[in-house]
């Protein structure tokens, strides 16, 4: 890359100690709602039938709850002082940089299409991360964008979802 | 011998000029379907099927079946590049394929892998050449009971493989097994864990969660690390192909294994998915640099290209013989016979001789065509790295997208994989290991219904599983596998044990 | 002149131009492609005869626009239906149907009825055959069922195609002919794989559909015992050395009074207007008249049945109410309902 590597202060944000309980926590809560379905489902074993369609959904989640147990406890005994980090302020930033645009992203394209949201996004990536010219970023989206066009489209007949912008073309 | 001289008929009917040429067009599509996550084989195939109505049946047989061979090679670039399985068969590509990548080895793995494809491809096809009547007998005997055999020891044959804390291999698992059974139960038809949402009908898809947790988390990560593609810098050098044939030799065994492993998996049918998965983990279990898998070894993209592509290739023995497709692919292919009037099943070798030798040719012929091909891009493919990376990012992301949509047309499985590429990052992090989660979600739906399928023919008996030589021996490897770590201290220990009684 | 008067000419002479062109130059027509969704995946009856008419279509130029197949077959065609409910204006989407338009929404609860969309036309009825293993060697169905009568309850396994759907309904109106005794039905995820089952001896019988099973039958591996239509087939040709589809006993004549055809029909969106819903009656009578077509129907031994209109509307109400009342007796109406 061009730019010089970021020097800023890598200052820590999340602790994997943290990270790890939230996940632990998160399991349980997903076991609980496999087994609360598995009950209203019935997870016996039913004569000349075999097992009924809650059976191994519960004792899947059975499982994933007591190994989450332990997860959770075995994040919990760590120490807190002079814990590993999971991830930095400005790690987090460079991931949020492109994963908040990759949400509003998806939500456009409900409404303006896939190629048009598509040529959006990767125009905006290049210019404000890559610092490329505006000229250079519209080509590369566009003709992206474009190519994808003709490939799903026009080629091989497979439909992604398309805004207005197509709708005016003729698709 | 009397297939001899019907596989020369079969050459001589499938290498004319204009079949040669349907052949490398049927290649190149093929391989550009299977770099797009978003378009499958079975796309192509389909929407190519209209345009060969007007061609000889062996003409356009040749020119789907290209497809089906490019889509097959094609599928290892992506996982190797980008971490992205184009298609689901290369998710194990990817272990030791995109950490090759990341070293600068880009080249390699993918010369690797394009090379492993084809070995597997053509151990199936002498199969398929030689012993075709037999097999499909066998694949007969696959009942319910069997099949869960088979998923069984795909499992048996991963599991023990992190390297990370069991408990959390085990969450992991589960979690992949309790997403799978989301959706219609095929065994009662009744819906499980959807609430009423009618997204979740169609239960959590397996390449959804693969594009996202190894796609997006990559992304997340590689972000995480600073603006820039580990293994943007590897040095193009036009003597990959060399450099990494001088490598294969020694990895013989392996792809003996994994060419058994996979026509195995391909005949039963257990599929080219599950098969890669198996080839991956017995390699690593058996292979004597089995201790360094993950971290881009060579053979660990050896291992499961072999399989996949030997499954991918016998799959197309029962869809002849018995009408069976093996995969969506296959499935298409069986509709274009129908098509033009040829029937498969037990008479096409009887009844289509022409057809079905020109067809077994055309897969020695397209296969070795289609190497040259691919060998003939690795630069090309390789130099995809050096693009910058604030283009291919969000590149990715676009490619992900498109992906996650066209596997059942809905906007919902965006959005799941958002939440994939979420959890696939921070899985990786706190060392939850990623592809017993993925095994899970690709085998749990089947593995639970021939169970139950299986349970339901013996009125809830559990020692059907036992019940006939095949299924037994099945189980009791499987059961063998599973233990193997126990077993092996045991060993070590009785054997010390020998040695020190006498003295 | 004055301007009324002008538009009222133009428009006789418009009129007197469209009745000498055709009523067909006045009609609408697809002003983008029309994706046909299929409720099922790849490789099912429905899928081939889908993807077989896509190429009817294409092959013979019966559209100016390309058709576009999509498989969305999630929960049991569920996915599908409802896709063409939520898409109620976009008159370029045309579904194909298995009996899962009825039995889906009854068996799992999904929102949805034939109701919301607009019927088309019937193209065919798919035929179910009662079929064993050769080497079991039944002579005829009345054979068959006395021997599940002798047997212990659950003796006989029955292989079928999902669950709460046709095959099992047919299962369940069999069994009110065998004095009590069950079969154990094994719910399988494709046709083709259930006719393989039964041929490596995993199940006693299935009632596949002829096309999924012609080449076993052909092989001498299966045996057709009895088809579950009114009349015999009127498909007369040689499928085997001896026999034809029609040779086939009716279960009826068998001794077995089950009957039971599922439905290949086409629908488009509920907002579709006469003129889209006439464009698409035409295009499917095109789509019919073809040899390609015939030589299908011959294959897979369909009951060629036809209708659109009113017609169709009416044998579909006849044939809710006949699964409303098969569901309801063999038990497998979602609770929620």
């Amino acid at each position: 890359m061009s730019h010089a590597p970021e020097v800023q202060e890598e200052r820590p944000l999340v602790s994997t100690r943290a990270a790890d309980i939230a996940v632990a926590l998160l399991f349980l809560v997903a076991s609980a709602v496999v087994i609360a379905d598995s009950m209203r489902l019935g997870f016996n074993w039913r004569p000349n039938e075999g097992p009924a369609p809650g059976y191994f959904p519960f004792y899947i989640a059975v499982v994933m709850a007591l190994a989450s147990a332990v997860n959770l406890a075995r994040a919990v005994a760590l120490p807190p002082e002079g814990e590993a980090t999971l991830t930095t302020r400005p790690g987090f930033m460079r991931m949020m940089a492109i994963f908040i645009p990759a949400v509003v992203y998806v939500a456009a394209t409900t409404w303006i299409g896939i190629y048009v949201a598509s040529a959006i996004y990767i125009a905006g990536f290049m210019i404000f991360f890559g610092r490329f010219a505006l000229w250079k970023a519209a080509g590369v989206s566009l003709s992206i964008a474009a190519i994808a066009f003709m490939m799903f489209e026009v080629w091989f007949l497979v439909p992604l979802p398309k805004g207005p912008l197509e709708a005016a073309i003729g698709y | 011998m009397e297939e001899i001289s019907a596989l020369l008929g079969g050459f001589a009917v499938a290498i004319t000029p204009y079949n040669m040429m349907l052949m490398v067009v049927g290649i190149v599509l093929g391989v550009i379907i299977g770099v797009l996550p978003g378009l499958g084989g079975a796309n192509g195939v389909a929407i190519l099927l209209p345009l060969t109505f007007s061609m000889e049946p062996t003409s356009a047989i040749i020119m789907l079946s290209s497809i089906y061979w490019g889509a097959l090679f094609g599928g290892a670039i992506t996982a190797i590049l980008f971490n992205i399985p184009g298609e689901p068969w290369s998710v194990a590509t990817t272990f030791d394929g995109h950490p090759m990548a990341m070293r600068g080895k880009a080249d390699e793995a993918l010369v690797g892998a394009f090379t492993s494809s084809f070995v597997g491809a053509i151990f199936a096809v002498i199969l398929i050449t030689f012993l075709a009547p037999m097999i499909a007998k066998f694949a007969l005997r696959f009942g319910p009971a069997e099949f869960f055999a088979v998923q069984f020891l795909t499992f048996a044959s991963f599991l023990g493989m992190g390297r990370g804390s069991p408990f959390k291999t085990l969450a992991s698992m589960c979690l992949g097994f309790a997403l799978a059974s989301v959706g219609l139960d095929g065994v009662t038809g009744t819906l499980r864990l959807t609430f009423g949402h009618e997204e979740l009908l169609n239960g959590f898809k397996f390449l959804v969660a693969v594009i996202g947790l190894f796609g997006i988390g990559e992304i997340l990560s590689s972000m995480e690390e600073g603006l820039s593609f580990r293994g943007a810098h590897a040095k193009l050098k036009m003597d990959a192909v060399i450099r990494t044939w001088r490598q294969l030799p020694r990895m013989t065994f392996t792809f003996l294994r994994s060419c058994i492993v996979g026509c195995w998996m391909g005949i039963t049918p257990g599929g080219a998915t599950p098969a890669s998965f198996m080839g991956y983990g017995l390699a690593k279990r058996f292979s004597k640099n089995g201790r360094n898998f993950g971290k881009g070894e060579l053979e660990g993209v050896v291992a499961p290209e072999t399989a996949a592509h030997a499954a991918g290739t016998s799959a197309l023995l029962p869809m002849l013989t018995l009408g069976i497709p093996g995969s969506p692919t296959a499935a298409v292919l069986l509709g274009g016979l129908l098509i033009w009037g040829l029937q498969p099943g037990p008479l096409m070798f009887v009844e289509q001789k022409e057809f079905v030798w020109g067809l077994i040719a055309s897969m020695y012929m397209g296969n070795l065509v289609g190497l040259v091909l691919v060998l003939t891009c690795v630069p090309f493919f390789a130099a995809i790295l050096r693009v910058p990376f604030s283009i291919i990012a969000p590149v990715i992301v676009v490619i992900c997208a498109i992906g996650a949509y066209t596997v059942n047309n809905a906007m919902f499985d965006v959005w799941m994989m958002l939440v994939f590429g979420v959890m696939g990052y921070l899985f990786t992090k706190l060392g939850y290991p990623l592809p017993p989660l993925v095994l899970a979600l690709v085998l749990g739906d089947q593995a639970e219904s021939s169970f139950r399928q299986a349970m339901l023919s013996s009125q809830g008996d559990v020692t059907v599983f036992w019940s006939n030589w095949l299924c037994g021996g099945i189980m009791t490897l499987g059961l063998v596998l599973a233990f193997w770590p126990l077993v092996q201290t045991v060993l070590e220990k009785w054997r010390g044990g020998a040695v020190a009684t006498p003295a | 002149m004055s301007v009324r008067s002008l538009k009222a000419s133009a428009l006789v002479l418009g009129a007197a131009l469209g009745l000498a062109a055709g009523p067909a130059a006045a009609a609408w027509e697809p002003t983008k492609a029309v994706t046909f969704v299929i409720p099922a995946g790849t490789g099912g009856g429905a899928d081939q005869m889908a993807r077989f008419i896509q190429g009817v279509i294409q092959k013979n130029n019966l559209m100016n626009k390309p058709v576009v197949v999509l498989n969305k077959g999630g929960g049991a065609g569920a996915e599908g239906f409802l896709e063409m409910k939520a898409s109620a204006r976009d008159p370029h989407k045309i579904i194909i149907t298995l009996s899962n338009l009825f039995t889906t929404p009854m068996g799992t609860g999904a929102p949805f009825n034939w109701k919301d969309m607009k019927p088309v036309s019937m193209l065919a009825l798919d035929q179910f055959v009662l079929w064993t293993n050769a080497e079991k060697n039944y002579p005829d169905a009345k054979a068959y069922i006395d021997a599940v009568k002798a047997a212990p309850d659950r003796q006989f396994k029955m292989g079928g195609t999902g669950s709460k759907q046709e095959d099992q309904i047919i299962t369940a109106a069999i069994e009110r002919h065998t004095d009590g005794k069950k079969f154990t039905y094994i719910p399988y995820d494709g046709g083709g794989k259930v006719a393989v089952q039964l041929v490596g001896g995993h199940v006693d019988s299935s009632v596949n559909n002829p096309i999924e099973a012609v080449a076993q039958w052909r092989g001498k591996q299966l045996k057709p015992l009895c088809i579950f239509d009114s009349k015999r087939s009127t498909h007369t040709g040689k499928i085997t050395e001896d026999m034809a589809w029609s040779d086939i006993p009716t279960c009826t004549e068998a001794g077995l009074p089950v009957e039971y055809q599922m439905l290949r029909g086409i629908f488009t969106t509920s907002g579709a207007t006469d003129e889209q819903v006439a464009f698409y009656v035409d295009l499917f009578k095109k789509v019919m008249a073809t040899e390609d077509w015939k030589a299908f129907m011959d294959k897979g031994a369909f009951n060629e049945t036809t209708m659109s209109g009113a017609e169709f509307e009416a044998w579909l109400t006849e044939a809710e109410k006949k699964h409303r009342e098969l569901m309801q007796e063999a038990g497998f109406l979602a609770q929620a309902q």
